[in-house]
């Protein structure tokens, strides 16, 4: 058993399942700004309880992505070459969300709010769809060559998995940001967040069990079956704790959830981290995908020191805006005045 | 065009257009941390309306760099797989450590203090935008070490045919490195004076232009008020009249530090990579004398064509050695030399497709180097010198009424912009046609070089290269329109389109007034509206 590639297999696990964890609510909210709110203001609730912090959470896909290619450069070149259009699809959808979440409050007319609400909207869902299917198949493998490249053409990676895990996502997140809403909005949203996490938890919740559960038949192991029965105990406490309106813990509820459901699927795919489904002589794992001792060495130093401040100052600033939001402290919007004339380059002198 | 070129076209493209956001998030997250420390010493109200303003405009530019800087993260892998491969375990380090220790502090940081205007006390809302501009520091630096590796690479060994890192100390220190960070730094920080030079001077035009301020038989500025129009006050003279001595002098001393920075490189690049540095001179022969303008036809890259129409005797030998004597090698000497230690053909390997077994040619384009060089340094120095003509032009505290002088500050935000485009077109493209350029120092790693043949991902199609070309390239540009309208939608309102609170009197509220740098004297802040809110 190699030491460090095993540690930084578990350090890309806890990246990953800290990226669903935080984004995971922020892309859910970002659909229910379609789905869920009501009027202008209900978005602005929406939006401002994840403004101070989705920009934050995004940053552990960066680091998720960034700590695969130096601790793993051949999953990280495999993985992501060969999911080149889907990447493609998540990359463009992260843009327009991001920007999105700058610039909707920036002009004063419904038209470009619309627009912008469909672009959080339509990003948070495509981003959600597209992570989830890279991180299915990178479970349940791609059609890789010796060299570690797709056979087949742009479209070799599809499959019945990209679905699974790309619904499975968009289902996690959705969830999890009705029990987030649940957690930190007040008056109507808050009690319609909670009312739609328990109705729809159920149904939402099925493609990630659906994923977590062909894992286990694929490569459980005696303890991952155990986690994923754990997973089910924590989802169903969840709803139980949503149905008592102890949103707190149903939130964390939820969480326990993912963070079992997702231990259990790194678990039994462990020590395979993309299998190839043309010759499993050609899977990459974790001996063969590794940079070196010395190398994952110096990163193991740095993240033992910089992850745990990572959280601490994340966790500081969701204290820092720990307050529930309403409709009642959004402010007026900000009637932009085009006070300075406008024809500075038009007028002559 | 093949996979290759579309691969190469698409990191040229998506690498220049995030570099417009990122000098100017780095230097004008500097500057307005500055501004703001300074109203926090001393409550003057017109520092705070320019933290307001001018960070209004560094948030409507931030979010463009992170939304482009995660293409860049990705497309190593998606699009250069082979690259990643072989690199991977002493590139992917300096990339990882920037996302864990400098990006994170820069967006979480950049969230406090964007809300917690009331939620967090002055001193560490303060401390809030510090944190995240000096994250944004770091984050320069660890993707300065990583590209500087490509230029220069050190502290490996190669074992079973790729690179391995042996000495993190190296790579981290990398002398290539040292002098690029401050470079770049300066860099953007003239950028960000540039920007404040061109939007001060339009506002002061426009309290002329309008009757606001008026001119003194002294030729002094009388500074006046617009009673209809809310903000337009004598502060408003105030802050306009700071930004822009404050842009013109930060303009200056980056251009100073650019070029004295610059120089180092330079000097620098003449022992790491010779040929980079004879293509940005077109120098054919041997010699001491820098070409000021050469003429023929570059494109050619035949040095038959070329000729030096005008030379500075002495000055090249200067820039590469720091005497006004020695001899520069050539183009005509350098090629053989390249020749005799890296190949004269591709290998026969499928990993360079299409290309194995072709002749290498070890020039790099020399219209791009010989201008782009030239480029950089002239859109620098113009700015620094529109810079000090600009201070003296307002010495008496306003603006002459020439809108031509207007439109060119305004137009002058381009230069620095253009000047950094330049410089990083032409240290890329110098490298060609190495993607991990092999480092010469006979004491040096041997043989740690990578042909950008070899880099592309072999499984990927052109296909779909020029799908992803033709997507970030649409998105890009519809997104530039749009960030450049909001930029000057924001810049036209002035300082009131940043501060809502100079339209509508706070006692207008149940709420009490607005907060001083003393600290929120609100009795309930917990019931109070969002301090600022999407």
């Amino acid at each position: 058993m190699e030491l460090l590639p095993t540690i930084w297999f578990i350090a890309i696990a806890v990246l990953w399942t800290g990226y669903l964890f935080l984004e995971g609510f922020d892309l859910g909210v970002g659909m229910l700004m379609r789905l869920f709110a009501r009027n202008n203001t209900e978005r602005r609730v929406l939006l401002n309880t994840v403004g101070p912090v989705w920009d934050g959470n995004e940053v552990w896909l960066l680091t998720a992505g960034g700590a695969t290619f130096a601790a793993f450069p051949l999953w990280y070149a495999s993985l992501f070459s060969a999911l080149y259009l889907p990447l493609l699809v998540v990359l463009v959808a992260l843009i327009f969300r991001a920007v999105a979440f700058e610039y909707r409050g920036k002009v004063d007319t419904d038209q470009w709010r619309a627009r912008w609400d469909w672009a959080i909207a339509l990003g948070s869902f495509f981003a959600a769809f597209g992570v989830g299917a890279a991180l299915a198949l990178t479970t349940t493998g791609l059609p890789l060559n010796a060299n570690g490249d797709r056979e087949g053409g742009p479209l070799a990676w599809f499959s019945g998995y990209a679905v699974l895990g790309g619904l499975a996502v968009v289902g996690f997140s959705l969830v999890h940001a009705l029990a987030f809403l649940a957690l930190k909005t007040d008056g109507e949203v808050r009690h319609r967040a909670r009312r739609w996490f328990v109705r729809l938890l159920p149904v939402l919740l099925l493609p990630i069990a659906g994923w977590t559960l062909s894992i286990q038949v694929l490569d459980g192991k005696l303890w991952t079956w155990a986690l994923v029965l754990l997973a089910v105990a924590a989802a169903a406490a969840a709803w139980n704790l949503a149905r008592r309106a102890a949103e707190g813990k149903a939130f964390l509820a939820l969480g326990a959830f993912l963070v079992l459901g997702t231990s259990s699927i790194f678990g039994a795919v462990f020590p395979v981290v993309l299998p190839s489904t043309l010759n499993s002589a050609f899977d990459l794992t974790i001996s063969n995908a590794s940079s070196s001792d010395y190398t994952l060495g110096l990163m193991s130093v740095v993240a033992a020191f910089g992850l745990p401040l990572v959280i601490a100052y994340q966790a500081w600033t969701y204290w820092v805006f720990r307050r529930r939001v309403s409709a009642a402290h959004i402010p007026e919007t900000h009637s932009f005045l085009p006070a300075i004339a406008a024809k500075a380059f038009t007028t002559k002198g | 065009m093949d996979a290759l070129e579309i691969a190469r076209w698409q990191f040229g493209i998506t690498t220049v257009y995030h570099f417009m956001m990122v000098p100017l998030t780095i230097g004008l997250g500097l500057v307005v941390a500055v501004i703001q420390t300074a109203w926090h010493r001393t409550g003057n109200p017109a520092y705070l309306r320019m933290t307001k303003f001018w960070g209004k405009l560094f948030l409507i530019n931030f979010i463009m760099g992170v939304a482009t800087g995660i293409v860049q993260e990705f497309q190593f892998g998606m699009a250069w797989s082979e690259y990643s491969r072989f690199v991977g375990d002493v590139f992917g380090a300096p990339l990882a450590l920037e996302a864990l220790l400098a990006f994170f502090v820069e967006s979480t940081f950049l969230g406090l203090w964007i809300f917690g205007w009331k939620q967090l006390k002055p001193a560490i809302h303060l401390a809030c935008l510090w944190i995240a501009v000096i994250g944004s520091v770091f984050s320069a630096y660890f993707i300065i070490v990583a590209n500087s590796w490509m230029q220069h690479p050190v502290g490996v060994e190669m074992v079973d045919g790729r690179p391995v890192m042996t000495d993190a100390w190296a790579v981290f220190t990398n002398n290539t490195a040292l002098v690029a960070v401050p470079h770049t730094l300066f860099g953007a920080l003239a950028v960000a004076g540039g920007f404040l030079l061109g939007i001060a001077w339009y506002h002061l035009w426009r309290r002329r232009h309008d009757g606001v301020d008026t001119v003194g038989a002294d030729g002094k500025v009388i500074a006046g008020e617009a009673a209809d129009i809310p903000g337009r006050d004598r502060d408003d003279h105030k802050v306009w009249l700071r930004s822009l001595r404050i842009g013109a002098v930060v303009a200056m001393i980056s251009f100073a530090g650019t070029a004295i920075t610059g120089d180092l490189q330079g000097k620098l690049m003449f022992e790491q990579q010779p040929m980079k540095m004879a293509a940005a001179e077109a120098a054919c022969h041997d010699g001491t004398g820098f070409s000021v303008l050469s003429v023929g036809n570059l494109g050619s890259q035949s040095c038959d064509d070329i000729v030096a129409l005008i030379e500075v005797p002495g000055i090249l030998s200067y820039l590469a050695k720091g005497d006004f004597t020695t001899e520069v090698q050539g183009v005509n000497s350098l090629l053989p030399q390249y020749q005799e230690a890296y190949g004269t053909h591709l290998p026969d390997n499928p990993i360079y497709g299409e290309r194995a077994g072709q002749e290498i040619d070890y020039l790099p384009v020399m219209e791009v180097t010989y201008w782009g060089f030239r480029m950089m340094i002239g859109f620098g120095g113009l700015a620094a010198l529109a810079a000090l003509v600009a201070l003296w032009l307002t010495r008496k505290g306003t603006v002459p009424e020439s809108p031509w002088l207007m439109r060119l500050a305004v137009f002058g935000i381009l230069a620095p912009f253009g000047a950094n485009a330049a410089g990083w077109i032409f240290t890329e493209m110098g490298r060609q046609p190495f993607v991990v350029a092999p480092n010469p120092d006979p004491n040096g790693i041997d043989q740690v070089f990578m042909f950008t043949a070899a880099a592309v991902s072999p499984g990927v199609t052109a296909g779909e290269l020029l799908a992803s070309l033709v997507a970030l390239t649409s998105v890009y540009a519809l997104l530039l329109v749009v960030e450049v309208k909001l930029l000057v939608r924001y810049i036209r309102g002035g300082v009131v389109s940043a501060m809502p609170e100079l339209v509508h009197a706070p006692v207008d509220e149940n709420e009490d007034a607005t907060p001083g740098p003393g600290g929120s004297g609100n009795a309930k802040p917990a019931d109070d509206v969002l301090a600022f809110a999407y």
